[in-house]
């Protein structure tokens, strides 16, 4: 494969950048490396806005290439004052997920019955703080039918219906934003709060979408193409935030343009 | 007579000694992160059972359940980091062998110390609505703002410790603390919401040296307070294997036969002759003689 092919990688980037592109001067907060990477290519292209950390407690100033140690420090952010910003709402977090469900419900806590599970994950963390408070995405490297259940198995992160049915509280600031995966990009705005298809990425179908997700997505229309990365996105991504190519160990390189 | 306040230094064993079975112990640190993991060992060794176990989880929850130690657990998450699902911790809830299992969200478990540090019995917050968080724990419930907004908010009922256990990078005798690392986690927080808090460190040092002095520590990294704090003892590499930054970061390598060794019946009772049959100091030595031969083999 030669330099200018985009793989499937880069696209989620772009993706995952787009994602962070309305949020103005917020604190990005993306939980692995391709929303890392996403994040840290909005913020050097579309949202300069944009407030980063190291992924532990300090805020950049800069937008270093991933797991970069040394740069300008703009901010401290501790566990504690992460908590604050939550409640305080100038956060977008970008999670990972177990699961995600028709509604937009995601799981990180358990899978099977939670009193007995079949598995335990790491727990519920932060989900049901942020998802209640901050605009929150998801980030689903690998797309399945074991991902996108027709109901997760216990609701860490909170989906709009679920939202909604709790009280004026929990609707107030719940913003499921994006769930961006390897496949294409889905939101949460499909009737009765469904997950909706916004974008299949290029080389994939809809059909090969829905083959591949456990409950009937929604589709309003024609469902376009996720955009290509620019060029200047493409040299950013290669040679600034990610010369190691590290994307390609999360989302398996797929040419996806010549 | 002294004019100074007390001396609190104690030993590892006279701490965990001050215990009892079916007490409430916090757990300071992070995760895999300045966890006094010293005093884990020694409650490990000790008699104690039925505990109930609250701390932003690592291989101290993993440990304890291992153990048996543990009746109840309150967390919002167990990990490592570097290896994400803790495989003690796993096979406890797996194999249902923690009898209570109360598992929030973060920012509940903050607010809950946060209500116990206030002597309240619960603060409000939205965190838990439209989750499962309060499907699975039926006894968290909601309250109604009084005022015009009239909000249903989650009552975050106090986490109220009996006893705190925390690891510090320097102290004085008297349990004034300093972290150096770059987060204080919820240290402080663990302290006030205990009715008795214990400090173990990489060194006692001086008063005068916890600020200033050749680290040149500025006065707001002094978190712990004596007033907070009724022991302290110096247990040099007492977090290991979480980090302790930057006295000393994780031990990956060691982490690693820790994960690897829990998922095996054979490997973990190996595991638990080599480091966990003695003292401390042997435990310390083990893992000197552990990176020993990891070297020699690395050099081969």
């Amino acid at each position: 494969m030669t330099d200018n092919n985009v793989t499937r990688a880069e696209v989620c980037a772009a993706a995952i950048a787009d994602a962070f592109k309305d949020d103005g001067e917020i604190f990005g907060s993306p939980m692995g490396m391709l929303p890392t990477l996403g994040a840290r290519l909005a913020k050097l292209t579309s949202n300069p806005d944009l407030v980063i950390s190291d992924g532990e407690s300090l805020l950049l100033a800069g937008t270093p290439p991933l797991f970069a140690k040394a740069d300008v420090i703009e901010g401290w952010v501790p566990f504690r004052r992460v908590f604050e910003l939550i409640t305080y709402g100038k956060r977008h977090v970008m999670m990972g997920a177990t699961q995600v469900d028709r509604h937009g419900n995601q799981n990180i806590s358990a899978i099977g019955d939670f009193d007995r599970p079949k598995r335990q994950l790491l727990g519920v963390r932060g989900a049901p703080s942020n998802t209640v408070n901050n605009r929150t995405s998801y980030w689903v490297p690998k797309h399945s039918t074991r991902v996108f259940v027709e109901a997760v198995d216990t609701v860490s992160g909170v989906g709009p219906r679920n939202a909604r049915q709790a009280g004026a509280a929990a609707a107030k600031y719940n913003d499921i934003h994006r769930i961006v995966t390897n496949l294409a990009v889905l939101d949460v705005s499909g009737p009765d709060d469904t997950v909706r298809l916004v974008s299949v990425h290029p080389g994939v179908s809809v059909t090969e979408v829905q083959a591949v997700t456990g409950f009937e997505l929604a589709v309003t229309g024609e469902v376009p193409e996720t955009r290509l990365p620019t060029d200047e996105e493409l040299t950013l991504i290669r040679n600034v935030i990610d010369p190691k190519t590290l994307r390609d160990r999360e989302v398996p390189p797929v040419q996806v343009s010549a | 007579m002294s004019n100074k306040p007390r001396d609190k230094r104690m030993t590892i064993d006279e701490i965990v000694g001050t215990l009892e079975d079916g007490m409430t112990v916090g757990i300071g640190g992070w995760g895999p992160r300045r966890k006094p993991m010293a005093l884990v060992r020694a409650i490990l060794r000790s008699d104690l059972q039925d505990l109930t176990i609250v701390a932003w989880g690592g291989a101290d929850i993993g440990l304890l359940v291992r153990a048996g130690k543990v009746r109840r657990l309150i967390y919002a998450f167990v990990s490592m980091d570097s290896v994400p699902l803790e495989p003690n911790f796993s096979r406890a809830r797996q194999e249902g062998t923690v009898a209570e299992i109360t598992e929030i969200d973060e920012g509940m478990f903050q607010t809950g110390l946060l209500a116990a540090s206030q002597r309240l019995p619960f603060l409000p917050m939205r965190a838990g609505l439209g989750s499962d968080v309060l499907v699975n724990n039926p006894e968290i419930k909601t309250v109604t703002s009084p005022y015009d907004d009239g909000e249903e908010l989650v009552a975050v009922p106090a986490i109220n410790l009996d006893v705190a256990l925390v690891h510090m990078n320097r102290a004085d005798m008297h349990g004034n603390a300093t972290y150096l690392g770059p987060d204080p986690y919820f240290d402080d927080l663990f302290c006030m919401a205990a009715e008795r808090a214990y400090v173990s460190c990489e060194q006692i040092i001086d008063t005068a040296g916890l600020t200033g002095g050749p680290e040149n520590t500025p006065v707001q990294r002094l978190l712990l307070n004596r007033m907070m704090v009724s022991g302290v003892v110096e247990t040099p590499n007492g977090a290991h294997f979480t980090t302790c930054t930057p006295d000393y970061e994780r031990d990956e390598k060691f982490q690693k036969a820790y994960a690897t060794a829990a998922k095996d019946e054979t490997a973990w009772a190996e595991f638990e002759a080599r480091f966990l049959s003695g003292d401390e100091a042997d435990y310390q030595a083990a893992v000197q003689a552990f990176h020993n031969e990891e070297s020699v083999e690395e050099n081969r």
